[in-house]
């Protein structure tokens, strides 16, 4: 049976849990807020700058810029974004799941976030480069990442470039994801599907009048397409960091106040087994008490 | 007949309304957008662009990015759009200043990227700029 000590010593060190993880979750939520304005922000206009594309698409064959070419291999890039601490519930476990479901066994990856490098190296995949990104995320830190992976993929070591980040649906769910970024899809003659879009729940919208898909360039189609690509990859890159970040946020702050809850219900308990435990102890002592002034009459 | 114009920046949308007549800084050159206007993507440079919105002309300082035009509707995709009273004129110039530092760091190493991005940012804090000082109350 425990005693009361070791009772009041365990109360007391789950308290201080409780404290910590508490003060994690504040600060989670507060960051939460931040990045999930940020996210959410973004989407308006990565969801334009998609729409724009698919707009032009029948103006343009695959042949007229480099990042639209398709390609026969099938070497893979993969950006994997996690995150860089622990303690967010299993977001992290939930994607390199997705990973391996969706991305080819021998692809290559682009790590952001601590977490899935080390699990990378665990898993024995190889990881050609890594990045680490500022919160809350500056864009300024997107486009030397998707200069890399533009890079490697115009340079022909690679036939696809694939991310994979966790997307933001609400606070208490977020889907992992990975979505095809190169070549740049969707925007060929004639395929008229809906192209796999950074962001939950965004399909582009069809004109009805085919027509009106006719452009205007200026100052040239050429211009205009080697101007928006590059602009369009970035933004992509940039959107699916904030997504990132906002699920990570949010994750971390739902897993902490769990944490929270999970403590205070531990003290709970715990208090009722000391307040029983120490009842029987007062009794037992009245008891001893009784009996030998009983003795002594 | 009323033209829908959207102007979206990465942070928010600023603006989506019908409006009656569009301003834009185009790469070749400033041009107007009235309904019925044919299909048209351009490039857009820093500069001002301006619409009719409800009897009033309003203005806005915008970055770089482009535009679309289809049917009735005109979206504007930019990096900045600010009104005359959100330009903070110390504040600009101290970013063309540090743009400036920077661009004299890296023209060595060729990196075009880099400085295409670099005398963008000039330009588009010039833009505003040059709009503050033209539009000021």
């Amino acid at each position: 049976m425990a005693n009361l000590r070791d009772i009041r010593r365990r109360i007391k060190s789950v308290k201080n849990t409780a404290q910590i993880t508490r003060a994690m979750q504040l600060v989670a939520a507060a960051k939460m807020k931040k990045a999930q304005d940020q996210a959410l922000g973004g989407r308006e206009y990565a969801k334009q700058l998609t729409q724009m594309l698919f707009d032009m698409r029948k103006n343009f064959g695959e042949e007229s810029h480099p990042l639209l070419e398709r390609r026969q291999g099938g070497r893979e890039l993969v950006l994997v974004i996690s995150t860089d601490k622990g303690l967010c519930g299993p977001i992290n476990t939930n994607l390199a799941r997705k990973i391996k479901l969706q991305a080819s066994p021998d692809a290559h990856f682009v790590t952001v976030g601590r977490k899935l490098r080390t699990m990378a190296e665990k898993l024995g995949i190889k990881v050609i480069a890594d990045f680490t990104v500022k919160d809350p995320v500056p864009f300024s830190q997107a486009r030397p990442i998707a200069k890399f992976i533009t890079q490697q993929f115009l340079d022909g070591n690679y036939d696809k470039v694939s991310i994979a980040f966790t997307s933001f649906v609400n606070t208490l769910r977020q889907e992992p994801e990975v979505v095809t970024l190169l070549p740049i899809q969707g925007h060929r003659k004639g395929e008229e599907q809906a192209f796999e879009e950074i962001g939950a729940g965004f399909k582009v919208e069809e004109h009805e009048n085919d027509a009106a898909c006719d452009y205007i360039f200026e100052p040239s189609p050429a211009g205009v397409l080697a101007a928006i690509l590059p602009l369009y990859v970035n933004y992509e890159v940039f959107q699916a960091l904030m997504e990132a970040r906002a699920s990570e946020h949010s994750a971390r702050m739902v897993a902490m106040k769990s944490a929270t809850d999970n403590a205070k219900k531990f003290i709970k308990e715990l208090t009722l087994e000391y307040n029983k435990l120490r009842q029987g102890a007062i009794t037992a002592e009245l008891l001893e008490i009784t009996t030998a002034m009983k003795a002594m009459e | 007949m009323a033209l829908q114009l959207d102007i979206v920046t990465p942070e928010k949308k600023i603006f989506s309304d019908t409006v009656d007549n569009v301003y834009l800084p185009g790469a070749d050159g400033e041009m107007g957008i009235l309904p019925q206007h044919a299909g048209l993507v351009t490039a857009l440079k820093p500069g001002e662009l301006r619409y009719l919105h409800n009897g009033k002309v309003e203005r806005l300082a915008i970055g770089s990015g482009f535009a679309e035009v289809s049917q009735s509707k005109v979206v504007v995709l930019t990096d900045m759009a600010l009104g005359e009273a959100e330009i903070d004129e110390l504040n600009a110039e101290e970013a063309i200043k540090r743009a400036q530092e920077k661009l004299q760091g890296v023209e060595h190493s060729m990196d075009a990227e880099e400085v295409a991005y670099l005398q963008g940012v000039i330009a588009k804090s010039a833009a505003a700029l040059h709009f503050k000082k033209t539009f000021r109350h």
